[in-house]
């Protein structure tokens, strides 16, 4: 059994289990961090930098999702800072990849888009790269538009660590990073790909979508992923 | 000596242009040129698109009329498909195409033209606006707002929203009608209608003060094209592209969209990026067509509702129909057959089915989508791969078409009125007024109402302003 430890979330006293991290404790406790590369039952990555907190005696920030708590912790998720830096990160991924809201498949039901509401991004201020990227629509069933993709790895995560088959990875580093199916082959070529469809339905944004889909109709279904992992823990527990 | 007068931007219509007037040694007027100074580049950037994203991407060119581009585009979609829609989606995409004519159509003759034809050509551009028909005659603005409110209104009703709805879908639309939206723009219709017809009273009283106009405004014999019924009566969703000559004879007939290419080529001149389009067996510039409402009316044996059936048989008895100024009149008449045909496509049985979409992969590599926008015949054409991504699209606009007829149109105008070296408002507002006529959409957005920066200049061939007039 872990330990239950105590500690300061925006100065307000909760407890937590020492094998959880900081976003989860703050998120039973009702206080809202946000997040686009995290998902309850895929392996945490830190990407995004959404969940960025303070910890009072630490000089850098930390990715609460990625980030255990422990005895005597006090951390700040509501600074003035903190709340600058989040817009500027999505800022950044509206200016970095070539997100048209008004024509994409998402629009309306992506979770992108909501955080630049949440966060009150009501215009880009920095240029935009326009960088030239070009769809995968080689699957019979399924799309992918790098334009749309902000490189959470929910895709890569889900297809290794759920359906087991590692098509998606990612290339390259920095700012020419990409997703690729296989060893950089087209996703209607891959060897692995089971078309289970998960990275699809776990994609925050229009990136991967149902092939036939007309603008704003792409809805995301989530929903099996905390039935999936609550199934495995019954599983593991009997 | 030859002098240069410009006109930039002109005012009152859709998007960008200006217009240069080119006097000979003794002041008169030698040549004029319409020219579309914006390059919008939407047949370059879809390429590599998923073909189902076009009819959003391609309502983004315009939104005056962008129900005009989805349904051009849906119909190349459904081509794509290779699927026959259901029959009440195609009722029902008849229907939101009817309230676009409806509305850009008032938007034109109320919001921009009504301020010549109200006030007078020679009147003080300063109260030459919807602000100055406001102040002359309310009932007037208001019966163009309520035309236009309408319109737009159906159109928010069927799509979820006026402007760019996403309701238009390859292969039908995306959601059925209700009952209660069906009501509610049939209980609109009756006003509608009585409005559009005190408009065609009122504008009929006012034609001979303007028989000058009516002389000069692209008054020359050109072909007419437009889309008729499998009876030859007035379409503008799905039909058949007919083709008639001045004297009313037939060109061609029953062409289907994809005989477009056979019938249209294209001409790039210097000094527009609005390409020429022409009627390819005549060849540039004697193929000189036009389109939209008064073609529309040229082209259709009659009109399948009563009321404005009665309309276009009166309006044919005018001797002098060809003139462009004729196209205000043709606008009405269609505003007043748009609310008519919506009529009795919402009274059929079946409106109201839940069958309103074809599902199919892509079955075709290559489709292609006309139908009659508010300013006249569209076309969109397609290429994908076997992947259902776009490698080639062609658009040739309404406005292309009547590129011809509006340069030689101004041109005729400018020799009417413009004389000399010195310049008057009033003459080279005519100028602009025949482009008015035409109703061309050169991009996405309407000028602002009041005043605007209009300058003209007159120089000489050193840079001498010989003559300048700034609104």
């Amino acid at each position: 059994m872990s330990r239950v430890v105590t500690l300061k979330i925006n100065d307000q006293d909760v407890s937590g289990r020492e094998d959880e991290s900081i976003l989860q404790v703050a998120r039973e406790n009702g206080i809202e961090i946000p997040t686009l590369c995290y998902v309850e039952g895929l392996s945490a990555v830190g990407a995004c930098r959404l969940c960025l907190v303070e910890v009072v005696g630490v000089a850098r920030l930390l990715p609460a999702c990625a980030t255990r708590v422990s005895e005597g912790m006090e951390v700040n998720t509501e600074s003035e800072r903190l709340q600058r830096y989040r817009r500027m990160i999505v800022e950044l991924l509206f200016s970095e990849g070539n997100h048209i809201c008004s024509v994409c498949v998402s629009n309306g039901h992506c979770e992108l888009q909501d955080m630049a509401v949440k966060l009150r991004l009501d215009h880009i201020g920095m240029p935009y790269r326009f960088p030239v990227r070009h769809v995968d629509a080689s699957h019979p069933r399924f799309g992918f538009d790098p334009n749309r993709c902000i490189l959470c790895t929910r895709c890569v995560r889900v297809c290794d660590e759920i359906e087991g088959a590692h098509t998606w990875d990612v290339m390259g580093r920095g700012i020419a990073s990409q997703l690729i199916t296989d060893m950089h082959t087209p996703w209607g070529e891959s060897e692995t790909c089971t078309s289970c469809g998960k990275c699809v339905q776990i994609c925050p944004t229009g990136a991967l979508f149902v092939k036939g889909k007309s603008v704003a109709e792409m809805t995301k279904r989530p929903e099996f992923l905390p039935y999936l992992t609550m199934m495995r823990n019954r599983k593991s527990m009997s | 000596m030859t002098q240069e007068i410009i006109i930039n931007p002109v005012t009152r219509i859709e998007g960008h242009g200006k217009i240069t007037i080119h006097l000979a040694d003794d002041g008169s007027v030698a040549d004029a040129k319409f020219h579309v100074t914006q390059l919008r580049g939407f047949e370059k950037f879809a390429e590599g698109r998923p073909f189902h994203e076009m009819p959003s991407l391609m309502a983004r060119i315009c939104g005056i009329c962008p129900v005009s581009h989805l349904i051009a585009s849906a119909k190349a979609c459904d081509a794509l498909l290779g699927v026959r829609i259901p029959p009440v989606a195609a009722a029902l995409r008849r229907v939101m195409n009817l309230a676009q004519i409806a509305q850009s159509h008032a938007l034109s003759f109320f919001y921009l033209s009504a301020p010549d034809l109200l006030l007078g050509m020679d009147s003080d551009p300063s109260q030459r606006n919807l602000f100055g028909v406001l102040a002359a005659n309310p009932q007037l603005a208001r019966d163009g707002v309520t035309l236009r409110q309408t319109g737009q209104q159906i159109i928010e009703l069927l799509g979820g929203k006026r402007i760019h709805p996403g309701w238009l879908v390859p292969g039908g639309v995306s959601e059925p009608l209700s009952a209660e939206k069906r009501d509610k723009i049939l209980a609109m219709l009756p006003n509608a209608i009585a409005i559009t017809r005190r408009a065609i009273d009122w504008f009929k009283s006012i034609l001979p003060r303007f028989s000058e106009e009516i002389s000069a405004f692209a008054n020359f014999p050109t072909l007419h094209m437009g889309m008729v019924d499998q009876h030859g009566n007035l379409e503008t969703y799905d039909g058949y592209l007919r083709i008639v000559d001045a004297d009313g004879n037939i060109v061609e007939d029953r062409m289907t969209p994809e005989d477009y290419l056979k019938l249209i080529a294209e001409a790039a001149e210097p000094h527009s990026f609005l390409k020429s389009p022409y009627y390819r067996p005549r060849g540039y510039v004697e193929g000189m067509l036009r389109v939209g409402p008064l073609p529309r009316l040229m082209v259709a044996d009659r009109i399948s509702t009563p009321l404005a059936n009665a309309e276009l048989q009166e309006f044919r008895q005018i001797p002098e129909r060809q003139s462009s100024f004729y196209y205000h009149l043709a606008r009405l008449i269609e505003i007043l057959y748009a609310w008519e045909e919506i009529q009795r496509v919402l009274n059929t049985p079946d409106i109201l089915s839940d069958h309103v979409r074809a599902y199919a992969e892509p079955n075709a590599f290559e489709g292609i989508g006309v139908s009659e926008a508010p300013r006249g015949t569209l076309m969109h054409h397609y290429k994908i791969d076997k992947n259902g991504l776009i490698t080639y699209v062609n658009l040739i606009i309404a406005t292309g078409h009547n590129n011809l007829a509006m340069n030689a149109g101004v041109k005729q105008v400018a020799q009417r009125f413009v004389h000399g070296a010195r310049l008057s408002e009033g003459m080279l507002n005519r100028v602009e007024a025949v482009i008015r006529a035409f109703d061309p959409c050169l991009s996405c957005s309407t000028h602002a109402i009041g005043q605007m920066p209009l300058h003209i200049q007159l120089i000489a061939p050193n840079g001498e302003v010989l003559d300048e007039i700034a609104r």
